[in-house]
C-alpha cells in the first residue's frame, strides 16, 4: 500500500508574477474541489440520512412514547410520552431476558469455535505443508456463496429425521441423537453459522498471514522455534489486527441472530417466536403491533452491541499497549 | 545433512500427516452438506425420505426442476427475477455510491472529516433488526410498503463499502495521477470518471460482490417490507414455502430444488470473478 502523502497547498497553474490572482485561483481551484467532494459523497450521505439517521431516531422517539387511548379506547387516538416505561417492561420481561441470555450463551460457544477454528486453518494453509491448498481453500469458502436461509435449510434437512443420512448414521451405531432438543439446540444453531462462515474468516486470515514478511518467519526458525511455535508466537501476534475485526463483526453478527431460528422455529418446539432478542422486535413490532415494546427493545439490542464493540476495541487496545511496554 | 536431522524427520512427517488431516476433515465439514443438496435435489420425494442418496437409479432432477417451476402458477421464476433485480441493480448501485464516497474521504481534505468517517464505520455496527419497525413506519408513511422500493432502498446503503473504497482509493489510486490530471486541466468529477474509477476497478468488484451476498443472502427487510407473494426475493419466497411443507410435504422436493438453483449464481459470481475479489479481500484485509 503506498501510504497517502498529505500534499501541501495545491499547486494550480496559477502564474507566481501575480500573488494575488495566484490566491484567488487557489481559492477557486479549492471551491471546485469542496464541490466535487460534495457531489462524490452526497447519494450515500442521503442513504445515510434516510435509512440510518432517522430510523434510529425513530426508534430512540417511540420508545419513549405510546399510543393510548383514552376512555377504553372509544377516544381518538393520540401519542403520549411514557419515559421509560417501554423499557422497563422489556427488561422485566422474562421472554427478552430469556432471548438475551440464549444470544449470550450463542456467542460463548460460537465466538471463540468460529476465530480459534478460523485461524488455525489459516495457519494450516500458511505452514506449507498442506496438499491441493488452493483446492483446500475454495471447498472451505464455498459455504460463503450459499445465503444464510438456505444454509438454515439445509441444516434443518440434516437435522431432521428420516430425511438426515447424519441420523441414519448414528442410528447404524445405536445412537439417537435429537438436533433439536433442549440442550442441542444452541450448538445446533452454532453450527449453522460456523458452517456459513468458516471458510470467509479463514481467507480473511490467510491473506493477513500472507503479509507477514517472510524474514520475521525466517529468523524465527534460525532462532530455533518449530513450526507451532512460530505459528503461535509469532505469526499470530502478527496479525492481532485482522482476529480483533473478525472477532468484532462476528460478535455484531451473532448478537442479530435472527435467520437461524426464524426458519428452525417452525419444526422446533424449543425455539419459541421470541427465541433470540430480533425475533423478540420482530414479534412485539409486527405480531403484537406494539411498537414503544418493539423500539425499546431495539434500542437496548443496540446498546448492548455498542458497549461489546466498544469493549474488545478498548481491550485489546490495552492488551496491545500493555505489549508495547 | 547431519543424523541430528534424520531423528526429527519422523515427528516432522507425522505433524505433516495430522495438518493434512484435519484440513481434509474440515474440507469434508464445508462440502458435504453442500453435495448433500445437490443429491437431495437429484431425487424423487420417495427417495428423500428413505434417504436413500446414493442409489442413482432415480435420477429425477429434471423433473424436480419442472415440478419446481410449476409450482404455484410459477411463482419462483419471479423470485428468482426478483432477486437477481434486487441484488445485481442494488449491489451495481450500492457498489459505485459507497466506493465514491470512500475515494472522496481518502482524497479530499475537509473540516472534521474523521468525525465524519466514524460515523460511517458506527453504521456498519447497527444492527439490521433495529433500523427494521422505524423503517417499515417511515415505508408505510410515504406508501411505499409492499413495493419494489421498499426492498430496494435500504440495501443500497452499505456503510462498509465506504470503509473499503477508502481502503482501495488509498492502494489504488496515487495521488500523482491525480495531479496529473489536474494539470491537464481535467475537472474533478472528470478525473475520478475517467481516470480514478478505471484504476478502483478490482476494489469496485469486491466492493459489488459483497454487497451481492449480502442482499441475495437478505431475508428480514424483505420479510418485514413485503406481504404480496409477487415481490418476495428467492430467499423468503424459499422460508414461505418451507413453513408450507410442514402441512404439505409435497413442498419439501420444490424447497431443496429451490434452494440449489438459488445458490448458483452465487457460486457463479464468485468464481468469474475470483480474479478481482481475491486481489480485493487481501487489501481490505491487511488494513
Amino acid at each position: 500500500m503506498t501510504a497517502t502523502t498529505q500534499q501541501p497547498a495545491p499547486a494550480t497553474a496559477a502564474p507566481p508574477t501575480a500573488p494575488v490572482a495566484g490566491l484567488r485561483a487557489r481559492k477557486a481551484a479549492r471551491r471546485r474541489r469542496l464541490a466535487a467532494c460534495g457531489v462524490l459523497m452526497t447519494p450515500f450521505f442521503a442513504l445515510l440520512v434516510t435509512v440510518f439517521l432517522i430510523p434510529v431516531g425513530t426508534a430512540v422517539y417511540l420508545s419513549f412514547f405510546s399510543d393510548d387511548q383514552p376512555g377504553l379506547g372509544f377516544g381518538p387516538e393520540r401519542t403520549v410520552f411514557v419515559g421509560l416505561r417501554s423499557y422497563a417492561a422489556v427488561l422485566t420481561d422474562p421472554t427478552f431476558l430469556g432471548g438475551l441470555g440464549t444470544v449470550t450463551l450463542y456467542c460463548l460457544i460460537y465466538l471463540p469455535l468460529m476465530v480459534g477454528g478460523a485461524l488455525v486453518l489459516a495457519l494450516l494453509l500458511d505452514s506449507g505443508v498442506v496438499r491441493l491448498r488452493a483446492w483446500a481453500q475454495l471447498g472451505l469458502f464455498l459455504p460463503h456463496a450459499v445465503p444464510g436461509i438456505i444454509a438454515a435449510l439445509i441444516w434443518l434437512y440434516l437435522y431432521t429425521p428420516g430425511i438426515s443420512p447424519i441420523i441414519d448414521l448414528f442410528a447404524k451405531a445405536d445412537i439417537t441423537i435429537d438436533f433439536l432438543g433442549v440442550h442441542t439446540v444452541v450448538p445446533s444453531i452454532v453450527n449453522i453459522a460456523l458452517w456459513s462462515n468458516l471458510g470467509y474468516n479463514m481467507v480473511v486470515f490467510y491473506a493477513a498471514l500472507q503479509a507477514v514478511p517472510r524474514e520475521v518467519i525466517e529468523a524465527s526458525v534460525v532462532d530455533g522455534a518449530g513450526p507451532v511455535r512460530t505459528a503461535l508466537q509469532v505469526k499470530t501476534p502478527l496479525v492481532r489486527a485482522s482476529i480483533v475485526m473478525v472477532a468484532i463483526f462476528t460478535l455484531i453478527w451473532a448478537l442479530q441472530l435472527f435467520t437461524e431460528p426464524m426458519l428452525l422455529n417452525l419444526s422446533s418446539p424449543m425455539i419459541s417466536s421470541r427465541f433470540s432478542p430480533s425475533m423478540y422486535i420482530y414479534d412485539a413490532a409486527f405480531t403484537r403491533n406494539n411498537y414503544s415494546l418493539a423500539a425499546a427493545a431495539s434500542v437496548v439490542l443496540l446498546l448492548c452491541t455498542i458497549a461489546l464493540s466498544y469493549g474488545v476495541t478498548r481491550w485489546t487496545s490495552r492488551a496491545d499497549a500493555q505489549e508495547a511496554r | 545433512m547431519s543424523a541430528h536431522d534424520s531423528t526429527l524427520l519422523r515427528p516432522r512427517l507425522l505433524g505433516r500427516a495430522t495438518v493434512n488431516v484435519v484440513v481434509a476433515i474440515s474440507v469434508l465439514y464445508t462440502v458435504l452438506p453442500g453435495l448433500w443438496l445437490v443429491l437431495a435435489a437429484s431425487k424423487d420425494r420417495d427417495a428423500l425420505f428413505s434417504s436413500d442418496l446414493l442409489s442413482l437409479g432415480d435420477f429425477s432432477l429434471a423433473q424436480n426442476v419442472r415440478d419446481l417451476f410449476a409450482m404455484d402458477g410459477g411463482l419462483y421464476s419471479r423470485w428468482y427475477v426478483n432477486s437477481l433485480l434486487y441484488a445485481v441493480l442494488g449491489a451495481a448501485l450500492g457498489a459505485l455510491i459507497s466506493v465514491a464516497c470512500g475515494y472522496a474521504f481518502d482524497k479530499y481534505r475537509f473540516r472534521h472529516k474523521e468525525k465524519l468517517f466514524g460515523l460511517v464505520l458506527a453504521a456498519v455496527m447497527v444492527p439490521q433488526t433495529v433500523l427494521a419497525l422505524p423503517l417499515y413506519l417511515m415505508a408505510s408513511e410515504v406508501g411505499v410498503v409492499n413495493t419494489f422500493w421498499a426492498v430496494f432502498i435500504p440495501v443500497l446503503f452499505n456503510p462498509f463499502g465506504v470503509y473499503l473504497g477508502r481502503i482501495f482509493s488509498q492502494g489504488y489510486v496515487p495521488d500523482e495521477v491525480l495531479e496529473a490530471a489536474r494539470m491537464d486541466g481535467a475537472g474533478e468529477l472528470v478525473a475520478y470518471f475517467r481516470v480514478a474509477l478505471r484504476m478502483l476497478g478490482p476494489g469496485l468488484v469486491t466492493v459489488f460482490l459483497f454487497q451481492l451476498t449480502a442482499i441475495w443472502n437478505n431475508f428480514f427487510l424483505p420479510m418485514v417490507m413485503l406481504s404480496n407473494q409477487d415481490l418476495y426475493p428467492v430467499s423468503l419466497g424459499l422460508y414461505q414455502w418451507n413453513s408450507s411443507a410442514s402441512v404439505s410435504p409435497e413442498y419439501y422436493s420444490v424447497v431443496i430444488t429451490g434452494s440449489l438453483l438459488a445458490v448458483l449464481p452465487l457460486i457463479l459470481a464468485f468464481v468469474l470473478l475470483q480474479r478481482f475479489w481475491r486481489g480485493g479481500l487481501t487489501a481490505g484485509a491487511v488494513k
